[in-house]
């Protein structure tokens, strides 16, 4: 068998076990999908109301549509970035990690396996609040380059797949608080990528900041696509640049990850705990 | 003896810890009134060292906090050992991590499983991530599983809703499942009840006789190991305090009476080292 049958397999082996543990915790999978629809629902009823709000007339329609790009981009990220994120916090809480660190597999390996489960998990879960939400509002996509908006989407997911692998590290390094302590970086990143809002009205200072997350390009590139229709030729800038981040970020986050491995195994931090 | 005959080869090892000694404030680490830094060194194995003959079943024996799992989690490279190296048909297990990984196996204490999948679910999950086809995993999974006594229906029922017992039956599966060449048990069946004990023993046994895997054993139980092990290691506060054949070991102590057990020998080679300690303390 060649090693590259082996690497799939073992990389088949996590979206497998996913795809089964999502089927066992179908409740919490229902809650959760609840959940999100309706947060997504009350952030675009926010675009909805704010003619009422404001007593100003606005492009309500243009408006809804913003706010909805900014809650399926920052949805489809968050899961990409949980899911990678989560891989170390699950299997220490179910006391297997031991057990996967043993297996004979590069950590390159493992964490394709995750993250293609997280990218799809990702894509399913994002498309069915889009489609829920569509019955809500009249969305007008006629103008919209879809496919322009999805490369913008995939084109994200990498850099999101690279600062999830660098997350991760911290249920690794911290066992009992680690898994929470990612979210800090979650809401760094909603705060300074122009998710609800365009990044001109955030400080100066904090403006450049903006420009070195990836998801502030997604969210740009999405909205040209989907808003104003931007052809696919426009959006190269956007691509060219999350590329080049993504590229960077997942061979940084698999160095930083295996530092952490080395150090945890120096210390003993693998042992089950929490 | 070369490399080939030899599985295991452990030489001076050495792994310690440090231990927090509660929350203090950075300022107060190094003040006089705190006493140090506010942590301490734990030497958990001390330049332990010892061979392993392919096809044989080594015992360790020691009491709780002696050493004897962070040895098994060295060799199965889990830890770093701080000093020493420890050879795997002759494989560096540091820096020969992943040929390592391909021979060896291990069964912990906790049968550790995502308790919602079922037997079946995660030994799928095992087997895979060591090349196994989806075929051959099943087909193993069942003969393996009904070897040591486990029914068919409940291979596919959750893991949660299994016994200690099973859980356990199901964790040596997974480790033989994939054909180790050397296998680590590292008290495979502490709190078992003596049906299961018996099976997973009869279990080993057979592993030893007809599979030619070696065996690396770790338990308190003084029975199973005179039963199982071809020779056996005493750890005691990390360092080994005997090695020998079982019967060599009960050579060694008086006979008080009776005839000396296992029980004996680990009494007498652990029990006195606490004593001089305790006279050390006063």
């Amino acid at each position: 068998m060649t090693q590259i049958v082996r690497e799939f397999r073992a990389s088949y082996a996590f979206v497998e076990r996913n795809f089964n543990l999502v089927k066992r915790y179908w409740g919490w999978e229902v809650v959760w999908m609840a959940y999100s629809i309706a947060n997504a629902l009350s952030i675009t009823y926010i675009g909805a109301g704010t003619e009422a709000i404001t007593g100003q007339v606005i492009d309500t329609g243009y408006m809804i549509l913003y706010l909805l790009v900014g809650t399926l981009v920052w949805h489809y990220l968050s899961v990409v970035f949980d899911n990678v994120s989560e891989m170390i916090a699950w299997e220490r809480w179910e006391g297997t990690i031991e057990y996967t660190f043993m297996a004979p597999i590069s950590r390159f390996t493992h964490m394709i396996g995750q993250t293609l489960f997280s990218l799809v998990y990702g894509l399913l879960h994002t498309t069915i609040i889009l489609t829920v939400v569509a019955f809500f509002f009249k969305l007008d996509l006629s103008e919209a380059n879809l496919l322009g908006g999805l490369m913008m989407l995939i084109a994200g997911s990498l850099s999101f797949i690279g600062l999830g692998i660098v997350a991760s590290v911290l249920p690794l390094l911290f066992p009992e608080r680690g898994a929470q302590m990612t979210h800090v970086i979650q809401a760094l990143l909603l705060l300074i990528s122009g998710v609800y809002f365009p990044i001109s009205v955030l400080p100066e200072w904090m403006q450049p900041i903006a420009r070195v997350s990836p998801a502030t390009y997604v969210l740009e590139g999405m909205r040209d696509a989907l808003l104003d229709g931007a052809s696919s030729g426009t959006l190269l800038g956007y691509l060219g640049r999350l590329v080049i981040i993504g590229l960077a970020a997942i061979p940084i986050g698999l160095l930083v990850f295996r530092q952490a491995e080395r150090y945890a195994k120096r210390t003993g931090k693998l042992k089950r705990c929490g | 003896m070369n490399q080939h005959t030899m599985a295991l080869q452990v030489t001076d090892i050495t792994k310690q810890f440090v231990k927090s000694e509660g929350f203090r404030w950075p300022w107060k680490r190094n003040g006089k009134k705190s006493g140090g830094n506010g942590r301490k060194t734990v030497v958990a194995v001390d330049r332990v060292s010892f061979e392993v003959h392919k096809g044989e079943v080594f015992g360790i024996l020691g009491p709780n906090g002696s050493g004897k799992s962070t040895l098994v989690r060295c060799i199965s490279t889990l830890l770093l050992p701080d000093a020493g190296t420890i050879l795997v048909f002759g494989h560096d297990v540091t820096k020969d991590e992943i040929a390592v990984k391909q021979m060896v196996n291990r069964v912990s204490v906790e049968a550790s499983f995502f308790k919602k999948l079922t037997p079946m679910e995660n030994l799928m999950y095992g087997a895979r991530l060591y090349g196994l086809t989806a075929k051959e995993t099943r087909e193993r999974t069942l003969e393996i599983l009904q070897r040591l006594g486990l029914k068919k229906e409940s291979i596919f029922q959750p893991m949660e809703e299994m016994s200690r017992g099973m859980q356990q039956k199901v964790a040596i599966a997974r480790a033989f499942l994939t054909q180790p060449i050397l296998l680590l048990l590292d008290e495979p069946t502490t709190g078992l009840d003596p049906r299961s004990k018996r099976e997973v023993q009869a279990f080993v046994e057979e592993l030893r006789d007809k599979h030619d895997a070696t065996i690396l054993l770790t338990t308190h139980d003084m029975q199973e190991a005179d039963g199982l092990c071809d020779r056996i290691a005493i750890l005691d506060d990390g360092k080994v305090v005997a090695l020998d054949t079982p019967a060599n070991l009960k050579a060694m102590v008086s006979q008080n009476g009776h005839e000396p057990t296992l029980e004996d020998v680990f009494m007498e080679l652990t029990g006195k080292q606490l004593v001089k300690e305790d006279e050390q303390v006063q």
